[in-house]
């Protein structure tokens, strides 16, 4: 396959598991705390680097999976004893985030994995970074791990849907019907960990956050009805996907940074437009009211 | 020991000093108030929105004077701001939804600039990259009197509304039957805020800003109940995170400056929910501790008797 048709295979995979994954976090008010994990990520890829001295994918995706957990452990430690969510969300995320760049600073300064890497990653050279697994041709590390974290999310969302739809509007109803609130909770934390990972070599930390809430912001202005949320969530990610990387390639700037640029315009799109929801939309039906009254 | 002293002569890193005290020490100050209106998330999101008015004011200059640069990245920082509050007055989306999509949208925006910079041929040593970061090693006297002039003025506005922030953070209706404008210290706290923010990036970066806000004040929660001292050690604390985490990224070559403040910060804060008299987790176990015991013993008492 052509080197540009991988980028946007790869791009349109991670707008797929982020705008999926993202909808949940957006309904159960968790977006900041995908945030803090977006950040914290870095601490754990730098563990399991300096663990293990190798790049290997699978131990990235352990380490950040734990660190991911350890985040969210943290703030509601800190939360239980008092302090105000925000805050605790604010210290826990800055701490490990500053450690994890330290870290990167001092020890593996020269080596493939740098700060800047990990903020912006680095989509352009991910179709050169091939492995080969049994009978298959050689095939992206970057696609293999996404495939796999997809495919993880899908099938954990289609098991559990019920569950993550009820603990999402109705934790209160959720906790008395006998759902494990808790573990969806976490399970939802490792979900956003594991995405995090896989799109952090495309697309960078900090900007998975625009993959992650965008798309799902803009859904939710449009439908009231989850399943039809997730859906649409997903088709703004591959479109954002797919458009940003053209952007990219128009004006020769950053692809992830064109990307989450694009997320932010489709949202700008929708809130404006958005037949129920949009600040235009509203603003008609108002207007010609306020002409009837003036009759 | 010796290299501290021997760096604590060098002129240059006196000034570094100076100005990572007095940053610390501003948003020391305001970081208490963005804590009690709970408003310290968006800190975060305005720091990485100032990273697009940063390259913006480069691109249209084409010189890397910090006045300019600090003046486009408080344009689009009050500018997120905004968004902010109209996404989230205006739609059912949430008020931490909003921050987080304008805080990745904007910072991605900052990015594509960036890599704009950077294919400039006077890009390239701009040194943009270090206000992602901070580095304070790159701040210059000339620098040190822009940002100790601003830390000074937000002190002293914050100083003198002390009073109206007070009412507004923490009872608005009785604020609004005192006639006092809202809408407006409001916005001028956000202001302020940007400000402080604005002013941090040099030193600490975009990403770690808001540890800056946070993290002291929530310390200095420990200590007391009263917003004037929370104020005052929340200051000091800053200050001394300032202080000591620019020595430490002092001490070794191309270290950042931003993730060693945040540290000291932290430290400060586990000390202080740990030992703090009253509030602190060990003085809450022991008075726990006391306190069964004397139910035990009265418990003990009334069954002999």
């Amino acid at each position: 396959m052509s080197y540009e048709a991988w980028i946007l295979i790869i791009g349109s995979m991670a707008g797929i598991t982020c705008g999926v994954v993202g909808c949940f976090l957006i309904l159960r008010k968790l977006s900041m705390l995908a945030d803090a994990i977006s950040h914290t990520v870095l601490l754990g890829i730098v563990l399991a680097f300096l663990i293990s001295q190798s790049m290997n994918g699978l131990y990235m995706l352990i380490g950040a999976a734990a660190v991911g957990l350890l985040t969210a452990v943290f703030v509601q430690l800190l939360h239980s004893s008092g302090i105000q969510e925000d805050a605790s969300i604010g210290v826990v995320f800055t701490f490990l985030f500053a450690i994890g760049v330290i870290l990167i600073t001092i020890f593996a300064d020269n080596v493939h994995l740098d700060v800047d890497h990990a903020l912006m990653g680095e989509i352009a050279f991910v179709p050169f970074d091939l492995v080969q697994i049994g009978f298959l041709p050689p095939l992206p590390k970057a696609f293999l791990m996404l495939a796999s974290v997809l495919i993880i999310n899908l099938v954990i969302i289609v098991l559990f849907y019920k569950e993550f739809k009820i603990t999402s509007f109705d934790p209160q109803m959720a906790a008395a019907i006998g759902i494990p609130v808790l573990l969806i909770h976490y399970l939802l934390m490792g979900m956003v960990s594991i995405t995090t990972v896989a799109s952090f070599d495309s697309v960078g930390a900090i900007l998975v956050v625009a993959m992650l809430i965008a798309p799902g912001a803009s859904a939710y202005l449009l439908t009231n009805k989850l399943s039809v949320m997730l859906l649409l969530s997903a088709v703004f990610g591959v479109i954002a996907a797919v458009v940003g990387y053209y952007a990219a390639s128009y004006i020769d700037a950053s692809i992830s940074g064109c990307m989450a640029m694009m997320n932010g315009i489709i949202f700008l799109l929708v809130f404006l437009f958005s037949p129920s929801k949009g600040i235009l939309s509203k603003r008609l039906p108002q207007k010609k009211l306020h002409e009837q009254i003036g009759k | 020991m010796n290299s501290i002293m021997l760096m604590l002569s060098d002129a240059n890193t006196q000034w570094v000093l100076v100005g990572t005290l007095l940053l610390g020490l501003a948003s020391g100050v305001l970081g208490s108030f963005a804590l009690l209106r709970k408003q310290s998330l968006i800190g975060d999101a305005v720091a990485h929105a100032a990273l697009p008015g940063i390259c913006i004011a480069f691109l249209l200059t084409g010189e890397r004077s910090l006045i300019v640069l600090l003046i486009g990245a408080t344009i689009t920082g009050l500018l997120s701001a905004y968004c902010i509050q109209y996404i989230v007055s205006s739609t059912i989306i949430k008020e931490d939804t909003a921050i987080c999509l304008i805080l990745s949208v904007f910072f991605g925006f900052g990015i594509v600039l960036l890599t704009k910079v950077q294919q400039l041929p006077s890009g390239n040593k701009s040194g943009l990259d270090a206000f992602i970061f901070g580095q304070a090693a790159s701040i210059v006297g000339s620098d040190v009197k822009v940002m100790a002039g601003a830390a000074a003025i937000l002190v002293f506005i914050t100083a003198i509304l002390f009073k109206e922030f007070k009412v507004i953070t923490f009872d608005p209706e009785f604020a609004k039957g005192l006639g006092l404008p809202i809408g407006f210290l409001n916005f001028l706290f956000i202001s302020l805020l940007v400000g402080v923010v604005v002013v941090g990036i040099q030193a600490v970066g975009v990403i770690l800003m808001a540890a800056l806000l946070i993290t002291p004040a929530i310390a200095a929660r420990y200590w007391t109940n009263s917003l004037s001292k929370m104020i005052v050690i929340s200051g000091m604390f800053g200050a001394f995170s300032g202080v000591v985490g620019t020595m430490i990224s002092a001490l070794g070559q191309g270290l950042p400056t931003g993730p060693f403040i945040v540290v000291t910060a932290t430290a400060i804060f586990v000390i202080s929910m740990l030992f703090a008299p009253e509030r602190g987790i060990i003085a809450k176990k022991i008075k726990q501790k006391i306190y069964y015991k004397q139910l035990n013993e009265a418990g003990t008492k009334g069954r002999v008797s």
